[in-house]
């Protein structure tokens, strides 16, 4: 089931790229092909097993590659990486079904996204470490072609300094998981055995080492202050549905890879620096709100927040890891960090889609050039709003389930931390209201004037986004008990 | 004279003097069918090669030449090498009136890179080198009439006659010290030698065979000749020479005891090498030189293994996995470059991706290849290297191949740009079905050796090297 996960993306993108068809059915075709996934993972959800005693990796696949190496195809899920990428699947329907320009290269356009849902959900998915670090590799690839073929402004050179820039992390990482798996005597790529073994136990200096490449490689991917500077330029030249992709599901391979590969297989180590980590999330979660602040850029802005939401989950990992904090309060951050994952992912996959359609409709991201549309485009003016409010944590809404968690573990660990992060709150607040006043309320610039309202189509996506965003705001317990299932586990509970 | 140990040299040997005499006779249209000749040639030496392959390895010709895993991979590497080249060849050639005699001299080139891989004796090691050497200046100089491809030629002899000589020094040096040129015996004799000596004559050697594989400090030829020589032919420049020297280093640095600090010294080559690539690589606006300088790069992550030969089984394995990657993937670019009749300016590669999508598809796989990126062959080839070396304790080695690996990623990202970002300016011609063939097959091993690394990488493993 989970193989087919991957490969009906991954045969569907070959497929379309070898055929030739009008443009609007390329479109649907790589809707209905990248749906599969989304269906396959429900039903994996719905059969997902999480009473007390059930193993921590379900639905488990395994087939050899290269053994010599101890190198398999491993796939399995545990209740982070069901949630985690079930929103990814839904997120990429939403970003293929988006109205995009594709320039007269559809086919090409949506075999490429497909291709980079297949490969990443098989980040999320995959129980190897080497197949692990290939997909991580080829979402790379993946994205590079669509933000230099269909960015805009200045995209080739955005595009390679983001692939240059998170190649380099992913080759530390790479370095760190040779470092790693060297230690396992036969030699294996098995997540599940490297967690059971932590085979780096009892040296020092190797673990730290290692764990310094995964903090590296990770860090970079995540992005924390300060190796985020790739972010801003990927995502301002990107095109919508990219940006929602780079930042709803790629910036998660970075916080997901810190707990699936270091926080398990490095346990030990992970605990010893758990508070620089806790710092540097805290120095994150304050630089990326206040630089966003700062952004007359409307895209900017929003891909600075991010810095700040994964800040936010940074520091609910560091305080699930750190040693002699209350097992129930490590948990609760845990569990806060991975809701934050998903609502963050949907929250700024919507707004990045917002942002796609007012570079369609005006090509200019200027948030001064903007002002009252409210009178005129009364949905936009709506799904922003809603959107925006749950980025700022109000409560009811999915941010805000996910903060409270964070904060309420981390108080209990590091409480002058956490209530330097509040400050993060407060500012987000205040540029999300900023900008939201700025766009729509005021007077309307003459130049608007002609400014169209959200399209169907448009308004069909962000309604699934927005709905589910509200209903995890309520009722999260359905999202709650698989992802509490396996933080339990991870954080030595039961 | 046990002949039969020699099949497969035999073979080239005896198809390159046929197909000399051959093209002296042919009439001008008909010059094309040395290519087939040429073809079936390396075919049947391919066969016998395959066949020693289940022999239990050994020395022969009094020691002089080697039968094992590691030298029948290389001449197997080397063969296909070839093999892919000639493809290449009849179409670029069709205007020159004698390219027959083209066919003969890449023959005698594989024998000397065959000899090369095999040599366990210094003299039979000058032999090698002196062959490929001399068949490697005509090929490179074979455009008679075209400035940059003399220039070509005479920069790679230049270089070379003062490699060669240093080799010959080298040779007559370690003769001095320890009155034998068999390996076998020099393993036996180079703990008791006067250690200044030993390392004066060991870094001569070394100098002779780091310009076959276009190592630091004799590299310099390397960017001359991907520009200036016909494509095919640097296609082939840039791989067979190089796979031959790489053997034959690792079989002549396992001669030498500790106190030699010879893995310091390959370890030094290696870091130069590698970056010095790079860094020539990264301002180029002329794809064929870059080709040329990464070509130089790629030598510098092969010298890896040879650091740490012998401290882990893995590393001989790794060695010839990542040649044999490099090869298909290379060969794969200059392809390319050849089939688009030899267009080398960067701005040229504007919109290949709408002009030539599956030509672009295997520049892209390619230079994806050379990076590293999972799953082509490539990525195998390198992660066997950082296994090899982080295992053996030399992991700031891969921290330093990584950097560099990073710093790969930008030029070839700087050609990959245009070709798929960027709309065609003028239509692209191309050359024939010939060359388009070898850039398929190409493509389709670089995707097939990463896919599928697994039944190459466990034969690999059983690879010995002697003595």
């Amino acid at each position: 089931m989970l193989t087919a996960t991957i490969l009906i993306p991954l045969l569907g993108a070959f497929a379309l790229a070898c055929t030739r068809l009008k443009e609007p059915t390329y479109r649907w075709l790589a809707c209905s092909v990248g749906s599969v996934p989304l269906v396959l993972l429900v039903a994996v959800w719905i059969g997902f097993d999480t009473s007390t005693g059930a193993s921590a990796f379900q639905y488990v696949v395994e087939y050899p590659w290269i053994p010599a190496l101890g190198i398999g195809w491993r796939m399995g899920v545990d209740g982070i990486a069901l949630t985690v990428a079930t929103m990814s699947a839904l997120l990429f329907v939403a970003a293929i079904a988006w109205p995009a320009e594709t320039r007269g290269r559809a086919r090409e356009y949506y075999a490429w996204f497909l291709f980079l849902e297949a490969v990443s959900l098989g980040v999320f998915l995959t129980l190897d470490l080497a197949l692990f670090y290939v997909f991580f590799d080829l979402s790379l690839v993946g994205l590079f072609f669509l933000i230099g073929r269909w960015g805009h402004g200045d995209a080739e050179r955005a595009a390679i300094k983001f692939f240059v820039y998170t190649f380099a992390g992913s080759l530390a990482i790479l370095l760190a998981i040779i470092g790693l798996v060297l230690a396992t005597d036969p030699l294996t790529f098995d997540m599940r055995t490297l967690i059971a073994d932590q085979p780096l136990v009892g040296m020092d200096l190797r673990a730290t080492l290692v764990l310094a490449g995964f903090i590296i490689g990770f860090g970079i991917k995540t992005p924390f202050v300060p190796l985020h500077t790739w972010l801003p330029p990927a995502h301002v030249n990107a095109p919508g549905p990219a940006s929602a992709v780079l930042a709803g599901v790629l910036l998660k391979m970075g916080t997901y890879g810190l707990i699936r590969i270091p926080y398990s297989m490095l346990g030990d180590t992970f605990a010893r620096y758990a508070f620089a980590l806790a710092v540097l999330a805290v120095i994150s979660i304050l630089w990326g709100a206040l630089v966003s602040m700062a952004q007359s850029d409307l895209k900017r802005r929003i891909a600075y927040t991010s810095v700040n939401h994964m800040g936010y989950v940074l520091l609910g990992i560091a305080a699930a890891a750190t040693i002699g904090g209350e097992q129930a309060a490590r948990q609760m951050a845990l569990t806060g960090a991975t809701v934050e994952m998903v609502a963050h992912g949907l929250i700024t996959g919507a707004l990045f889609l917002i942002c796609g359609a007012f570079w369609q409709r005006t090509g200019d991201y200027n948030l001064e050039h903007y002002g009252g549309l409210s009178q005129i485009a009364p949905n936009l003016t709506r799904f922003t709003i809603l959107a925006s409010f749950a980025s700022l944590g109000l409560p009811g809404l999915a941010g805000f389930v996910a903060e409270l968690q964070i904060f309420v573990g981390a108080f209990s660990v590091y409480p002058w931390l956490a209530a330097t992060a509040l400050l993060g709150i407060l500012i987000t607040a205040a540029l999300f209201l900023q900008m939201l006043q700025q766009l729509f309320f005021g007077a309307l610039p003459t130049e608007r004037g002609d400014f169209r309202d959200l399209a169907r189509v448009e308004i069909i996506t962000l309604a699934i986004l927005v709905l589910l965003i509200v209903i995890i705001g309520i009722y999260p317990n359905w999202l709650l008990t698989p992802i509490n299932s396996a933080t339990g586990l991870l954080t030595g509970g039961v | 004279m046990p002949v039969g140990d020699v099949l497969p040299e035999l073979s080239v040997l005896i198809s390159a003097v046929t197909l000399l005499l051959a093209a002296s006779f042919m009439r001008e249209r008909d010059q094309w069918l040395a290519a087939p000749g040429a073809l079936i040639g390396l075919t049947v030496a391919f066969a016998f090669c395959v066949a020693q392959l289940g022999e239990a390895p050994k020395l022969t010709f009094s020691g002089v030449w080697a039968l094992d895993g590691a030298s029948i991979w290389a001449r197997l590497i080397i063969l296909v090498a070839a093999a892919l080249s000639v493809l290449l060849t009849p179409e670029w050639l069709r205007q020159d009136r004698r390219h027959g005699e083209y066919y003969a001299v890449l023959m005698l080139g594989t024998l000397g890179a065959m000899l090369l891989a095999g040599a366990t004796d210094l003299m039979q090691l000058i032999i090698a080198v002196l062959l490929s050497s001399v068949t490697g200046y005509t090929l490179a100089a074979y455009h008679r009439n075209w400035p940059l491809s003399v220039e070509a030629g005479i920069k790679y002899f230049l270089v070379g006659a003062l490699a060669n000589a240093l080799l010959v020094l080298g040779v007559t040096l370690m003769f001095g010290l320890f009155a034998t040129t068999d390996y076998g015996e020099l393993a036996s004799r180079t703990d008791d030698g006067a250690q200044s000596m030993t390392l004066v004559a060991f870094s001569l050697v070394i100098v002779g065979v780091a310009f076959k594989l276009a190592a630091v400090p004799a590299h310099t030829w390397m960017p001359d000749v991907a520009e200036g020589a016909p494509p095919p032919a640097a296609a082939f420049l840039t791989i067979a020479p190089k796979v031959g020297a790489a053997i034959a280093l690792a079989r002549f640095v396992d001669l030498f005891p500790q106190d030699i600090p010879w893995r310091s010294v390959v370890a030094t080559i290696a870091i130069a090498t590698m970056s010095v690539g790079n860094l020539g690589a990264l301002g180029q606006n002329d794809v064929r030189r870059m080709l040329g300088w990464s070509s130089v790069s790629q030598s510098g992550y092969a010298l890896m293994a040879i650091t740490v030969l012998g401290l882990d089984p893995y590393a001989l394995p790794a060695l010839l996995f990542f040649l044999a990657s490099y090869a298909v993937a290379n060969l794969a670019a200059f392809g390319v470059v050849t089939q688009l009749r030899g267009r080398t300016n960067l701005a040229d590669y504007r919109g290949l991706a709408t002009a030539h999508p599956l030509l672009a598809a295997a520049l892209i796989l390619s230079f994806l290849s050379l990076v590293g990126i999972p799953p082509l062959a490539g990525f195998v080839g390198k992660l066997a290297l950082f296994v090899t070396t982080i295992e053996s304790g030399y992991a700031w080695l891969a921290v330093v191949a990584l950097i560099n690996t990073v710093v790969s990623l930008v030029y070839y990202l700087r050609v990959l740009a245009p070709v798929y970002f960027a709309e065609p300016a003028r239509p692209m011609h191309t050359l024939g079905y010939s060359a388009a063939a070898a850039v398929v097959l190409c493509a389709f091993f670089t995707v097939s050796l990463g896919g599928l690394a697994d039944p190459l990488w466990r034969m690999l493993t059983e690879a010995t090297l002697l003595p």
